[in-house]
């Protein structure tokens, strides 16, 4: 089980994506986007960062960039795709998820501790979980603010694509716990496949037990074991 | 073929928050400034050859839809003048 952690230029989660994947018993190894993605890889993770310096928008260049084509194939023969935070903004700028991921609400990078309800716990991302569960896992972003047009987000609660949303330390969703704004407390989606996911907070930075803070991100991580 | 200058103008749809706007309008007002509203956009100037006008304007049409917009949240302009 290899799975390829994609480096752009201006990635910065991507060593803690290999060391975190290797610590629920993956195999991982970084990609640089140029050499294109291995023929035999058995997941992606579209690590966090600041590709191409968040030029015109975050995500929007490498979204474009020459390997996002063999992920888009990858994500559609069934390869578990998963972007986190810069990766969740180039999920959605090469539209392997829906909406838009922009200025946070508050027009400050927040880099802080979040609650999550956990509002599916049938798909590989969310295995480890129970459906309501409410799970701490970090956020680290300017741009995360989770927006769709009001018909397109009825779809996606409609096709319950929502995986996880922000939520209080007990598990409501209200506006206080929402730290950027998102529509709907939105945190985290499913793609057309639910083997294609997109997050704002990151599990590579909840996972390792010598941080000290909550593991809570080895849940998700685990959907490549 | 002609040479003309396209100009994009990509804006936030209407109704869609913009934080860096609002603090932009914000930060005029403690400057004294009197305003009601304030909204900002990104405007892209493109040079290229075409054999029309309307050439000219499709193509670029097309780079705002697939690059320098996102349609999600953004609308755009195009407006295209001989160079």
């Amino acid at each position: 089980m290899t799975v390829a952690v994609i480096t752009f230029g201006g990635s910065n989660c991507d060593r803690d994506a290999v060391r975190s994947l290797a610590h629920v018993g993956v195999e991982a190894e970084r990609v640089w986007h140029e050499d294109g993605l291995p023929a035999d890889v058995d997941g992606v993770v579209l690590p966090g960062g600041f590709s191409y310096g968040d030029y015109l928008r975050a995500g929007a260049m490498a979204a474009h960039s020459p390997i996002m084509r063999d992920v888009r194939d990858a994500a559609d023969d069934g390869v578990p795709v998963l972007g986190v935070c810069n990766g969740a903004q180039i999920g959605c700028e090469s539209k392997l998820t829906p909406g838009a991921f922009t200025t946070n609400a508050s027009a400050r990078f927040q880099c802080e501790s979040v609650h999550l309800r956990v509002e599916r716990a049938d798909t590989p991302w969310t295995a480890a979980y129970d459906a309501g569960d409410v799970v701490e896992i970090p956020i680290a972003h300017g741009e995360g603010r989770f927006e769709i047009t009001e018909e397109r987000y009825d779809d996606l609660v409609a096709e319950d694509r929502v995986l996880f949303r922000y939520c209080d330390s007990a598990g409501n969703i209200t506006e206080k716990a929402n730290p950027n704004g998102s529509r709907g407390n939105v945190a985290g989606i499913l793609g057309e496949r639910e083997s294609v996911a997109v997050m704002m907070p990151h599990p590579e930075r909840a996972t390792l037990p010598d941080l000290g803070r909550s593991v809570d991100g080895q849940g998700v991580l685990s959907a490549f074991v | 073929m002609t040479t003309y200058t396209a100009t994009v103008t990509v804006r936030l749809k209407r109704g869609v928050l913009d934080p860096e706007a609002e603090t932009t309008k914000r930060a005029l007002e403690r400057l004294g400034f009197e305003l009601s509203a304030l909204r900002s956009a990104d405007q892209f100037e493109i040079d290229l050859d075409a054999d029309s006008a309307d050439e000219a304007e499709a193509r670029v049409d097309e780079m705002a839809e697939r690059l320098l917009a996102n349609p999600t949240i953004h609308d755009y302009d195009v407006g295209v003048t001989e160079a």
